[in-house]
């Protein structure tokens, strides 16, 4: 008895720690159980019965392809426009002295602190004024710029990890400061330069608030889900949300797997006892 | 020659984020302001710039209770996830072992599904007929069988939504401290509580405050969790700007509640600031 009592004791908080994490992960079994509910009416909230029907379906709503498809070709736009934007002025900052770094430090970092709901209505405020028609490109516009602070954060701390050392011995070895940067530098940082544009592509193909605000007549398919919401959302939308789920985990893994390789093929780094592999997105950064 | 070449280098760099950032970040923050002296509605179409501070007024007599609602809301949201988050955050950091990078992987995990169908997968969960409510109405947590459409449910679905923003800070922050301390600690015979209360804790607290102002920020100006799970009565200021600049197109005076609420966030982060500083938020460190 007094056995138990301490094992219990001693593993509290592992205890605790996998009920938070079950909480964590409830929802999104929801959303994967759900998308093979059959539901009697057109409102997908109580199990009926189950049906591979919608997983059939899949891509059976012209609407919601239409949607689907805007929104992927935004959100690869916004990334990779976003991704080589942030990465160059992840270089400034770590790489060079100047003036105004403090400045130029604020307006990345404000951004990342300011409501959606704020920015949406700001960008949308400006092309009211200007009578800029709202659409794809107004969209494009604003994923950029909410991206690019994000990728600037995950970037730099890739690159405040790096060893130099490499660089200089290229540069002893007669490279061109160019050459450097794409035979040396360019690869080490790779790994975070791809956690980058995920964590880009995971927000701009999320983002609900800020589209709502700027895309005029264009749907995205966050803004499909909201519209559908009033007339009940189709299982489909299930079906597509676990399959995006699905391909970002194993896009995840991927990066998480390259970036262990590209350290033990280098060296550059070595990992420390117990260092996250995991690229942590958004707030990570803001830890002191 | 070179050396000027060299200078102008991280310029060249920052230039077009910085440029991007001004433009469609900074600019449109200037013309909400600028908006919300307008006078007029677009119906009678006579909308125009004139100094019309009454809109600040008028808008703060109208819908100063949803500005309450959002920072009680948010607040609640906040402690809620801090007390979940740090012990997870802990068990993570300190218990992890080979687990570390799967919970961390569980942390962000809702991060990779729609943020709209993550809050309508909270709408099944919380509907009158699941389990979930079944349990909370026999144990006398939820009143007449109902959570959805209260404003339980609204901090419920905040908590979730944000709460990886609070784990990620706070772990990172956990993770850095050197275990010899704890022990030191414990050595000079300080029971538990007493050691996590001058070490741990004091240490953690870059991650605290980082984590409560991610969650904050967000989930004051959040009105998808009001709109989806909520009741009208649960309507928060995010609910009203969007409702005002997209259904009810009274520009002015939406445009003067987004800059209230901006105003009010900056208010929290310049505090911030001046607490933590802003490099810590940048995650410009250098890392031990």
């Amino acid at each position: 008895m007094t056995g138990a009592w301490r094992w219990l004791r001693e593993h509290a908080i592992n205890i605790y720690a996998g009920l938070a994490i079950a909480y964590l992960l409830i929802p999104i079994a929801v959303i994967i159980v759900f998308s093979f509910n059959d539901p009697a009416g057109k409102y997908n909230f109580n199990w009926v019965g189950f049906t591979l029907e919608h997983w059939r379906n899949a891509f059976g709503i012209s609407d919601l392809n239409d949607a689907l498809k805007t929104s992927i070709e935004l959100a690869v736009l916004a990334t990779v426009i976003s991704t080589a934007i942030g990465t160059a002025m992840a270089l400034a900052l770590v790489r060079h002295e100047f003036v105004g770094r403090r400045p130029a430090n604020f307006l990345i970092v404000v951004p990342m602190a300011t409501p959606e709901v704020v920015m949406g209505a700001s960008l949308l405020s400006m092309f009211l004024i200007y009578g800029i028609g709202l659409g794809f490109q107004t969209l494009l516009i604003a994923h950029v710029m909410f991206c690019i602070s994000f990728v600037v954060v995950t970037v730099r701390s890739r690159l405040i990890g790096f060893d130099r050392s490499l660089e200089e011995a290229a540069q002893d070895l007669g490279a061109d400061p160019w050459t450097t940067f794409r035979k040396v530098t360019f690869p080490l940082i790779l790994p975070g330069i791809v956690a980058a544009a995920l964590l880009a592509f995971a927000l701009s193909i999320d983002d609900f608030v800020v589209s709502n605000f700027n895309s005029g007549t264009t749907v995205t398919f966050p803004l499909y889900i909201f519209g559908a919401a009033q007339r009940g959302i189709p299982v489909e939308v299930n079906v597509i949300a676990t399959l995006l789920f699905l391909t970002t985990v194993c896009a995840m893994l991927f990066t998480v797997w390259q970036q262990r390789r590209a350290e033990r093929m280098t060296q550059a780094r070595p990992q420390q006892e117990g260092e996250p592999a995991i690229p942590i997105p958004a707030g990570s950064a803001a830890s002191g | 020659m070179t050396s000027v070449r060299r200078r102008l280098v991280p310029y060249f760099l920052l230039g077009p984020g910085i440029i991007w950032l001004i433009l469609f970040f900074a600019v449109p923050m200037y013309f909400m302001a600028r908006l919300s002296l307008y006078s007029g509605t677009v119906f009678q179409g006579n909308l125009q710039f004139d100094w019309h501070w009454a809109n600040f007024k008028d808008s703060l007599d109208l819908y100063h209770s949803q500005f309450v609602r959002s920072f009680i809301y948010a607040g609640a949201a906040t402690l809620i996830a801090l007390v979940i988050s740090y012990p997870l955050a802990y068990a993570i950091a300190f218990k992890g072992g080979r687990w570390k990078n799967a919970m961390l992987l569980a942390v962000v995990a809702p991060f990779f599904t729609t943020y709209l169908i993550r809050t309508i997968a909270w709408e099944t969960i919380l509907s009158d007929q699941s389990p979930v409510v079944k349990v909370l109405t026999d144990v006398g947590l939820a009143t007449n069988g109902h959570v959805l459409a209260t404003a339980g449910a609204v901090i419920a679905g905040i908590t979730y939504n944000f709460l990886p923003f609070m784990v990620l800070p706070l772990y990172a922050s956990l993770e850095r401290i050197d275990p010899a301390l704890i022990e030191a600690g414990r050595d000079l015979y300080g029971s538990p509580a007493a050691v996590f209360r001058k070490v741990t804790l004091p240490l953690s607290a870059p991650g605290l405050v980082a984590g409560t102002l991610l969650t904050f920020i967000p989930a004051a100006g959040d009105y998808v969790n009001a709109f989806f799970l909520g009741a009208p009565n649960n309507q928060m200021i995010g609910n009203v700007i969007q409702d005002l600049y997209l259904k009810q197109t009274d520009y002015p005076a939406a445009a003067a509640l987004s800059f209230i609420l901006m105003a009010l966030i900056m208010v929290v982060f310049v505090v911030y600031i001046r607490f933590a500083g802003s490099e810590a938020l940048m995650g410009e460190e250098a890392r031990p």
